[in-house]
């Protein structure tokens, strides 16, 4: 892993709506992605962290802010063949496999369309499409299928190997397994990671399951509310966490042990515990690559305490 | 232990789909006890919802039970006079495989045993607000009107835990948010006061922090109404939370069966071994995590010998030729596997499961 970044994003905001109704999903949203790493964006339903992967490839315009990939300003306007470098080099892989295949095409089709219009003969599609399909370990023979054919585990595959089609660099996967069986989960996250380490891909992963970001991610941003509150290196954050919100987000992760089960105590996260009127918060580094959302005198009472 | 309120006795079932046969449930057996909770595990397709549906009678139509049955004995005497009325060691029962007719089904389901479904944003009326959808059990079970029902339905919206119930009755259900709804549809099933509530996936479509908020509230209505609950789920860490007993269910079977504390911590069959040992939290970061091969069987087809065997690294010949019986491990595990014979050579369970003693909560600083 180098040091530069791949994909840099500073004090993002996106909003939606208008005037009076205009509503801030993102606020303010900064964070570094290493190439070759996978980075996890933790948050409940309504924080925002698809809206920032959607902002991320241009999906949701950004109201303010920047998104850099490899040291170019890819948010805002601009140029044509920028948007569709960036098109060809940050795909996405999405949640339900089921919802997101086009029902009345063939697999064939699904695959190859991004590749249309790129003036890449009839062979050069055909064989980037079955080199995909082979990748995720389905056979070429299935490009003629249609997407109600398969199970839940293979749609997700077709749609990994979409993704792959275009030889991207940097994947945003959004709750990729989320609606799979939990045994077709680990055939998913094994081909993710495996894919990583052949291709050399970066993953931006977003997921509300702490349990299987703490295995797969190397990074873990926590969101709340269109806000970074804590991000650290994931262990470093479940041995550590500072903020109360990762805390509660943590003590409601289900551990597959019934003794430590029926004794848990769940914490909740009152934001009025923060004293913010007067003592504005600040996204600071506490420890090295530790960084937390919180106030002079939280920081001290951290200070106090390490 | 407690009193069987539920028997399920060699129970087939088989759907007919364009003129062929599904076999769902090829001969399931379990009791279950008056007050406990037990959590029925399995893939999707394993059976597991079709299980659940014989016992408020929501079978699809195309679907048939051509052997075995359901005794139901929370009715005591109250249902003599049915013709799928009987007695037995355990008292009074009725048979719930054999009624035929939506008004029988009416005295049970709902107000006997009720079942929480899936999804909450699919299962609540739209058009009304929640306060009207609860009062509606409460009239229909309970024969309760006006200030009465409504004076409940506050109470029962406090139960759950709902704050300011008297304006959230009043909303529909657009605007509340995924928790809410799941906290307004238990309302509406302990509104019937039943004695068995059936839970299908209850939180899946939930985020984790509201997802242990939901169980640990259904825990606490479970000790308040003394209820006997039955979870559906695929989440085994679900399971660990909130189960007394587990089944794990495979190809519309259950292949192990025992106390949560023996299934974590002394699972016996190779599946169950499959299903613990791919869960994330066992899984080493940088390794592979470990994923069963293959997919289940077809259920069209006949299934001879242990219906795991082709995907099963221990598979022995026989696994291929005869059904496994359930091998007793202790007075209340017992698990249909070869492996279990005494004949049978000596696998050891994946070393990934013993991990699983040492999953503790998460440390803090």
């Amino acid at each position: 892993m180098d040091n530069k970044p791949i994909l840099s994003v500073e004090n993002l905001e996106v909003s939606f709506g208008s005037r009076r109704k205009r509503f801030k999903a993102v606020k303010g949203v900064s964070f570094d992605v290493h190439r070759g790493e996978t980075f996890g964006i933790v948050g409940e339903s309504g924080s925002g962290k698809t809206t920032i992967g959607r902002a991320i490839i241009r999906v949701y315009p950004a109201s303010a802010g920047t998104v850099r990939f490899h040291d170019q300003v890819i948010s805002g306007p601009i140029p044509r063949a920028l948007r569709r470098e960036v098109t060809d080099k940050i795909q996405m892989i999405f949640q339900d496999p089921m919802a997101s295949l086009n029902e009345r095409a063939k697999i064939d089709y699904i695959v190859s369309e991004g590749l249309l219009g790129r003036g890449l003969s009839k062979e050069e599609i055909h064989r980037r499409v079955d080199s995909a399909l082979r990748a995720v370990g389905l056979l070429p023979e299935f490009a003629s299928r249609f997407p109600h054919e398969f199970s839940g585990g293979q749609r997700q595959r077709i749609g990994i190997a979409r993704a792959l089609v275009m030889n991207p660099e940097f994947i945003i996967a959004d709750e990729p397994i989320s609606a799979l069986d939990v045994s077709i989960r680990a055939q998913v996250l094994n081909l993710m990671s495996r894919l990583q380490k052949e291709r050399g891909l970066t993953y931006l992963f977003i997921s509300h399951d702490l349990s299987v970001m703490r295995f797969i991610c190397d990074r873990i941003a926590v969101i709340h509310m269109g806000e970074i509150v804590e991000l650290a290196e994931t262990e470093q954050l479940f041995r550590r966490p500072l903020h109360p919100y990762t805390q509660a987000l943590l003590s409601a992760i289900p551990v597959p042990n019934p003794e430590v089960e029926k004794r848990k105590k769940l914490q909740t996260y009152d934001p009025a515990c923060h004293h913010y009127e007067t003592d504005r918060p600040v996204f600071t580094e506490v420890e090295p690559g530790h960084f937390l959302l919180a106030n002079k005198e939280e920081l001290s009472a951290i200070g106090a305490i390490s | 232990m407690s009193k069987v309120i539920l028997s399920v006795r060699n129970l087939h079932v088989r759907f007919s789909l364009r003129g062929r046969t599904l076999h769902a449930l090829r001969g399931v057996s379990l009791d279950v006890y008056d007050g406990e909770s037990i959590a029925i595990v399995g893939e999707s397709g394993s059976g597991k919802s079709v299980l659940n549906k014989n016992f408020i009678g929501l079978l699809d139509k195309n679907g048939e039970i051509p052997e075995g049955s359901i005794r139901y004995y929370g009715m005591g005497d109250k249902m003599r006079h049915y013709s799928a009325a009987g007695q037995d060691e355990n008292g009074d029962y009725i048979d719930l495989a054999q009624l035929r007719k939506n008004v029988d089904w009416l005295r049970i389901r709902g107000s006997e045993i009720c079942m929480i479904p899936q999804d909450p944003m699919t299962s609540l009326n739209p058009l009304k607000t929640v306060g009207w959808q609860i009062a509606e059990a409460l009239t229909l079970h309970r024969g309760m009107k006006g200030k009465m029902a409504h004076e409940e339905v506050i109470r029962l919206l406090e139960d759950v835990r709902i704050d300011d119930p008297e304006r959230r009755a009043r909303q529909y259900p657009h605007e509340l948010s995924g928790g809410m709804r799941q906290r307004v549809v238990i309302a509406i099933a302990i509104a019937c006061n039943p004695r068995v509530l059936i839970c299908d996936e209850p939180t899946t479509a939930l985020d984790v922090t509201i997802q242990a908020q939901v169980l640990d509230l259904l825990r606490d209505i479970k000790k308040k109404y003394s209820l006997t609950v039955i979870f559906i789920t695929h989440d085994l860490g679900v399971v660990a939370n909130i189960a007394d007993r587990v089944a794990v269910m495979y190809a519309g079977d259950i292949v192990e069966l025992g106390l949560v504390d023996e299934i974590f911590f002394d699972p016996r069959h190779p599946y169950t071994w499959a299903l613990l040992s791919s869960l994330p939290q066992l899984g080493v970061k940088g390794e592979e995590l470990y994923a069963i091969r293959g997919t289940p069987p077809n259920l069209f087809q006949e299934i001879t010998g242990d219906a795991y065997a082709a995907r099963n690294p221990h598979a022995l010949v026989i696994d291929k030729r005869e059904l496994p019986p359930y091998f007793d491990v202790s007075p209340t595990h017992r698990a249909r596997t070869w492996l279990l014979d005494p004949r049978a050579p000596k696998v050891e369970p994946p070393k990934a499961i013993s991990k699983l003693k040492e999953l503790g909560g998460v440390s803090r600083g």
